[in-house]
């Protein structure tokens, strides 16, 4: 498989992923957040400084389909993650391939 | 098993911010040498994967969920040094966009799932490796192993950082206990989507997996012996 269609089948899965599997996780809480419940130190978290943000808690803030607002950010973030660590990679790269 | 801000004191919480500065400045030094530009997008592909895989909680039975941490994964598809540079940003993206672990618990949040995630994952990963036969289809079946080990060591310490700043007085035991049973369940379904992933990969692109070059590079050697072989008859 050439580069190019390889590379667009993996973002494509992982906006997919992010997109449209998201809305179907499971809501319960997940492993550190069920032990702090059952061992009684869940109540020690404060509140994060940007949970009024326009993206908390995997949603688009005056979006009122939860599954279209959690799905939007979820390919929103995908699509940053892709930026953030593509450009890093992409600069860090070695210029000549080991090969050579 | 992001961690929310409060959890942990902030003698702690800025001890982990020291040791999570440290490792990424290593990571940025030791990517350079893993990254080529036929790996370098394959190293924001899997960012965007484990972030979307991240959103994708499972039930593990009681009430509970987990998700994929991605440490194994990324360690075996673009290498341990990037891998902790993919996590970090998975987990920079989450904390500041998303209000997903908290901001004075990120370098907390690096350290466990980004420094000690991905290095648990890739020694594992290079040990059972070296146990299994030297073809590529052997990396999916190590990734999976580092997976449902990297999990529970993420969650032991946490529990060690718990019992040194931890915000209640909790007995150590009980803590390792809870954490550590229920990541290994977690770490079994990291296993599955790990070999999952792994394996698609190495069966369409394997010269492209880090974990799988010195296996693939012998293979590509014997290949060539044999045509030389073939035109010489």
């Amino acid at each position: 498989m050439r580069n190019r269609r390889f590379y667009l089948g993996f973002l494509v899965v992982a906006l997919l992923i992010a997109g449209i599997v998201s809305g179907f996780a499971s809501a319960n809480p997940d492993g550190l957040e069920h032990v702090a419940e059952t061992l009684g130190f869940s109540g020690t978290a404060t509140d994060h400084a940007t949970g009024d943000g326009p993206f908390a808690d995997y949603g688009i803030k005056g979006i009122g389909n939860a599954r279209l607002s959690g799905g939007l950010a979820g390919v929103l973030g995908a699509l940053v993650c892709l930026l953030i660590a593509g450009g890093l990679a992409w600069m860090l790269r070695r210029r000549t391939s080991p090969e050579e | 098993m992001h961690v929310p801000d409060g959890f942990l004191d902030a003698p702690t919480s800025i001890a982990t911010g020291v040791v999570a500065a440290a490792g990424v400045g290593l990571a940025l030094r030791g990517a350079r040498k893993e990254l080529d530009e036929r790996t370098a997008p394959l190293a924001g592909l899997v960012a965007t994967f484990v972030f979307a895989t991240q959103m994708v909680n499972f039930p593990v039975g009681a009430g509970t969920s987990g998700h994929l941490l991605g440490g194994a994964l990324a360690a075996a598809l673009v290498g341990p040094w990037t891998g902790i540079l993919v996590i970090t940003v998975v987990l920079l993206v989450q904390g500041l966009l998303f209000a997903d672990g908290g901001l004075t618990a990120l370098g907390t949040n690096i350290t466990l799932m980004g420094l000690i995630g991905v290095g648990v994952g890739w020694l594992v990963l290079v040990a059972v490796r070296s146990l299994l036969p030297r073809r590529p289809a052997s990396i999916a079946p190590a990734a999976a192993v580092a997976a449902l080990l990297s999990v529970p060591a993420a969650a032991a310490a946490f529990t060690l950082l718990f019992a040194v700043g931890g915000a209640a007085d909790i007995p150590f035991g009980k803590v390792l206990a809870a954490m550590v049973g229920w990541h290994v369940v977690i770490g079994i379904g990291e296993a599955v989507i790990t070999a999952l992933v792994v394996g698609s990969v190495v069966a369409t692109r394997p010269d492209l997996v880090y974990a799988a070059r010195p296996l693939v590079r012998a293979r590509t050697l014997e290949v060539r012996r044999n045509t030389t072989a073939g035109d010489a008859a």
